[in-house]
């Protein structure tokens, strides 16, 4: 492939980062929630900084800064790390076909922005054109523009949570929840998704004196058995219709 | 300075995951069962940390009464993302009751 040929890799990039507008108005405030909460907590503003830096996954930063504020062991948040963001492996699967053809950089390189809304908006774009034959930068825009959002919209929130330090003392920290509420809600489509939820939920709660918040971890390994056993169910009956209409 | 190791340590991991099917290629395949459990990840490990919270936010046992306001303001929050799912209004809401009660009811 020679780059020289490709005078519209600007236009690609900004495409890319044009069609992620609305995904960075619908981060917007959970960055402003995140910086304000770990602005009141017990991270120091430049470490709360570094971890939008590095990390670049909105629900598993406010999942650790819960279990920071909890004194949970480093090896369980690094294992939650894990699991909240295993999902992720499934778009980089996904979108594989089409940055298979790419020199290695870019492939180390797109990666570390592939979040849910950058997934999301890249695979509609790409789905349309044939594989091995895309080039990066549509990507690439959309990535680069959710990754300086979130920045922006850290130190926002860093400087609105430390402009009133008093938000902590009256259990700021229900703005997680009601975020957490807000992201959950939407995604119980089916009964299946309310099970686990529910399974998840109650022996959470029961098992909430396990040491090192093991029980979170116990718990959300019986909800994800749950909705995959029920979902094994649909499928099954959906197979037994498909064959009983083929009888027909 | 222990922080920095926990938030490079979350770092590494999550980088990990989402680069390496891009770099080790299409080699790696992922049974269907998989696919299906990850499918139910985000809203169990969501759930499991907000209960415990609401029930009990004062650590120990569960509060279960009108006077419990991260409760109260939670019930209230699942209420109005079921009927609008519009995620700002829900926490817009939701926080206000939170705050209105603990100044009016509670206190």
């Amino acid at each position: 492939m020679n780059s020289t040929q490709q005078p519209g890799n600007l236009a690609e990039f900004g495409a890319g980062a044009r069609d992620t507008i609305p995904m960075l108005v619908g981060a917007a405030p959970f960055g402003v929630i995140f910086g304000t909460l770990a602005a009141t907590g017990p991270l120091h503003a430049w470490t709360v900084q570094f971890m939008s830096l590095a990390v670049f996954a909105g629900s598993a930063q406010f999942i650790a800064l819960g279990l920071i504020a909890g004194h949970t062991s480093f090896a369980v948040i690094w294992a939650t790390t894990f699991i909240v963001n295993l999902r992720h492996i499934l778009y980089s699967a996904t979108l594989a076909p089409y940055v298979a053809h790419l020199p290695a950089r870019w492939r180390w390189t797109l990666g570390a922005f592939m979040t849910d809304e950058v997934f999301a908006v890249s695979y509609a774009h790409y789905k349309r054109r044939t594989p091995g034959e895309t080039g990066p930068y549509y990507c690439l825009g959309s990535g680069v523009s959710m990754y300086v959002n979130w920045q922006i919209w850290t130190v926002i929130g860093l400087l609105f949570g430390s402009a009133f330090p008093g938000l902590q003392s009256k259990g700021l920290d229900f703005a997680m929840v009601a975020t957490f509420i807000a992201i959950i809600v939407p995604q119980l489509v089916a009964l299946r998704f309310i099970a686990a939820a529910l399974a998840a939920g109650v022996l959470s709660f029961a098992w909430n004196g396990w040491p090192y918040k093991l029980g979170l971890l116990a718990a959300v390994a019986v909800g994800v058995a749950v909705g995959t056993l029920l979902s094994m169910r649909v499928e099954g009956r959906a197979t037994e219709i498909e064959r009983s209409e083929r009888a027909r | 300075m222990k922080y920095f190791l926990l938030i490079l340590g979350m770092a590494v991991i999550t980088y990990a995951i989402r680069s390496a099917v891009f770099v080790f290629g299409e080699r790696l395949r992922f049974p269907p069962l998989m696919r299906t459990a990850l499918n139910f990840v985000p809203v169990t490990v969501l759930t499991a940390i907000i209960v415990p919270m609401t029930l009990a936010p004062h650590g120990g046992g569960a509060e279960l009464t009108w006077r419990n306001s991260q409760l109260v303001a939670a019930l209230v929050a699942l209420g109005v993302c079921a009927v609008t799912r519009k995620p700002l209004l829900t926490i817009a809401v939701s926080l206000a009751v939170f705050f209105l009660w603990q100044l009016v009811v509670v206190a």
